[in-house]
């Protein structure tokens, strides 16, 4: 192709998204952002599969038959949107297998909230409350996300997730009202997830290589930091509303900016989690890596099967 | 025995079935082979753990002595819980899992059948709503067990082991004592005699299909309904119970 075509098509592709009409899957993009989606949407993906680790830890050992029941349905729902999410990366041309290779070799990334241990019953109602809390401030606005099948895959994704958040902070809520242990219970899971749920929204605007060009693409609406004040503006009061303290001295509104200021993050923490020294980095992806790898005798099976049907079916016809 | 305690005891055992298999299946929560079979395998523990919550209910009602469904799942001791002991054996690889589900849905298919037709409403209803999920679980390790017996060599030779070991555990579906000839006779109970012909011809039709074989007659082992069971229910149950017994009394 020409140079001016390219050139031509960049400008058509810029013009669309400024209007706010949808990329669809056929439709020219750039590659680089046919990329940046494929990343970012599959980055997700691998999200909610690893995510589902932390909260299998703790559903055989889910306190009474609702609990149970209810986290069950929740990991069900987060391995539908892993699902529904590969699919949405597939419309780009990835394969879903490869990119979950890459997941398994250490070249994608995932969450970085999910390489921390959930100890106890209480981190069930941490992470709905503040894990999934803070991915709808990061989803919410991917509702409206220019690449159409991305945005559409988001709308269904978020309203699960809002009521994945609601019923941790019921959990939580309920600790917090109950016996002195169980508040002491929720204290100190608050205090171990406050932080990484934070480092949730990702590095600060100075250090984002991807923001600024996302922003332009509109597959991103807000900047990091801003999603991580949002978050924090409407957290913090409903952690005072049951009587938890947010572990940040720093912490306190700002009446002339109708903010929360808050502490500074532990930057080394966060980058050295990025880069796999996190608690159980290593225990989620060899979690991960050993249910496909036990799991290759099955494809095989149902491949082989399939193949055999389908011979036997064109014998018969 | 009166009729009131054949009844608590005999919605125990339903009870029991669908909460150990459906503990057993969220195991596999996140470690399932493929994604679309994590998702089914944990849908199937929902659906179970569903079940068992309605059976608790009833029989908490029934007994009428102050408890509710959770101290009935929770706050046994081991030799107080009365399912078979097909439904604790372990995992084992998904193979093994998918034998040991379709094993039991087949059973529990024919039993829901016929306790839709019991003179106790409750049960009629429980049975009613719970058969639409149990004909979905069957279809489902149903073609598994024919995917996994008639695709690879490696795959059938898994299978086939997984069957011949838990064929020791097919009679024991059938036990049948007073509790349930006394309700039998109330036309509470089915009597699970009259189907297990039908039984035996439905899975022998699946592996058959799957070009499995069931062992020629071997020992068969029972005791769960008596609550004597394998050694894995108590570590089972010592996780299931974990916070219950940490934590008495409090609510969640």
């Amino acid at each position: 192709m020409k140079e001016q075509n390219i050139e031509e098509l960049e400008r058509q592709f810029q013009e669309k998204i400024d209007n706010e009409i949808k990329i669809e899957p056929k439709d020219w993009m750039p590659d680089a952002y046919r990329e940046t989606l494929i990343r970012q949407i599959s980055q997700h993906a691998h999200s909610e599969i690893v995510g589902q680790l932390p909260e299998g830890n703790w559903v055989t050992r889910a306190p009474n038959l609702r609990r149970k029941a209810v986290l069950l349905a929740k990991i069900q729902d987060e391995a539908g949107h892993g699902l529904y999410l590969y699919s949405a990366v597939e419309t780009l041309g990835a394969d879903r297998e490869e990119t979950i290779d890459d997941l398994h070799s250490g070249k994608a990334k995932y969450s970085s909230i999910f390489n921390y241990p959930s100890l106890t019953w209480a981190d069930m109602g941490m992470i709905g409350w503040l894990v999934d809390g803070a991915a709808i401030m990061n989803q919410v606005p991917l509702c409206r996300c220019s690449y159409g099948p991305y945005a559409r895959a988001m709308v269904r994704v978020c309203k699960e997730e809002s009521f994945h958040q609601r019923q941790g902070y019921e959990i939580v809520a309920k600790l917090a009202n109950g016996t002195p242990e169980q508040k002491e219970m929720a204290q100190e899971s608050l205090n171990r997830w406050w932080w990484p749920a934070l480092m949730m929204f990702g590095p600060s605007d100075a250090d984002s290589k991807h923001t600024e060009q996302s922003m332009k693409w509109k597959i991103k609406r807000h900047t990091n930091d801003e999603l991580r004040q949002m978050f924090v503006d409407v957290t913090v009061p409903q952690a005072e509303h049951i009587g938890l303290k947010v572990p940040d001295n720093d912490l306190k509104f700002n009446e002339e900016t109708g903010h929360y200021d808050f502490g500074e993050i532990n930057w080394d923490e966060f980058w050295q989690v990025v880069k796999g020294y996190g608690p159980c980095n290593k225990e989620r992806v060899d979690a991960r890596r050993k249910a496909k790898e036990e799991g290759m005798w099955i494809r095989e099976a149902a491949n082989a099967y399939a193949e055999k049907r389908a011979k036997r079916n064109k014998k018969a016809s | 025995m009166t009729e009131k305690e054949a009844l608590f005891e005999y919605l125990l055992r339903r009870a029991d079935d669908s909460l150990i298999l459906g503990h057993r299946l969220s195991e596999w929560c996140g470690h399932g082979p493929i994604l679309e079979e994590d998702i089914a395998l944990t849908n199937l523990a929902l659906d179970l753990i569903g079940q068992a919550t309605e059976w608790y209910q009833y029989a908490a009602q029934v007994e009428d002595k102050g408890r509710d469904e959770d101290d009935l799942a929770f706050m046994r001791i081991e030799r107080e819980y009365k399912n078979v002991l097909l439904v604790e054996q372990t995992n084992g690889d998904f193979g093994k899992t998918i034998v040991r589900q379709f094993l039991f849905d087949h059973f529990q298919n024919l039993l829901f059948e016929r306790l839709m037709e019991s003179k106790d409403e409750q049960i009629a209803a429980i049975a009613a709503k719970s058969i639409k999920e149990v004909r979905y679980h069957l279809k489902h390790s149903s073609e598994w067990v024919i995917r996994l017996g008639d695709g690879t060599e490696e795959s059938h030779n898994r299978v086939q082991e997984s069957l011949t070991d838990l064929s020791r555990f097919i009679d024991e579906l059938f036990y049948q004592d007073e509790v349930d000839e006394q309700l039998i006779k109330a036309g509470i109970a089915c009597d699970t005699s009259s189907f297990e012909k039908e039984y035996r011809n439905n899975i022998q039709a699946v592996i058959d299909e799957a070009t499995l074989a069931l062992p020629e007659k071997q020992w068969q082992l029972d005791g769960g309904r008596k609550g004597v069971h394998s050694e894995h229910l108590g570590y089972l149950l010592t996780e299931l119970q974990y916070m219950q017994r940490t934590y008495p009394g409090m609510e969640w």
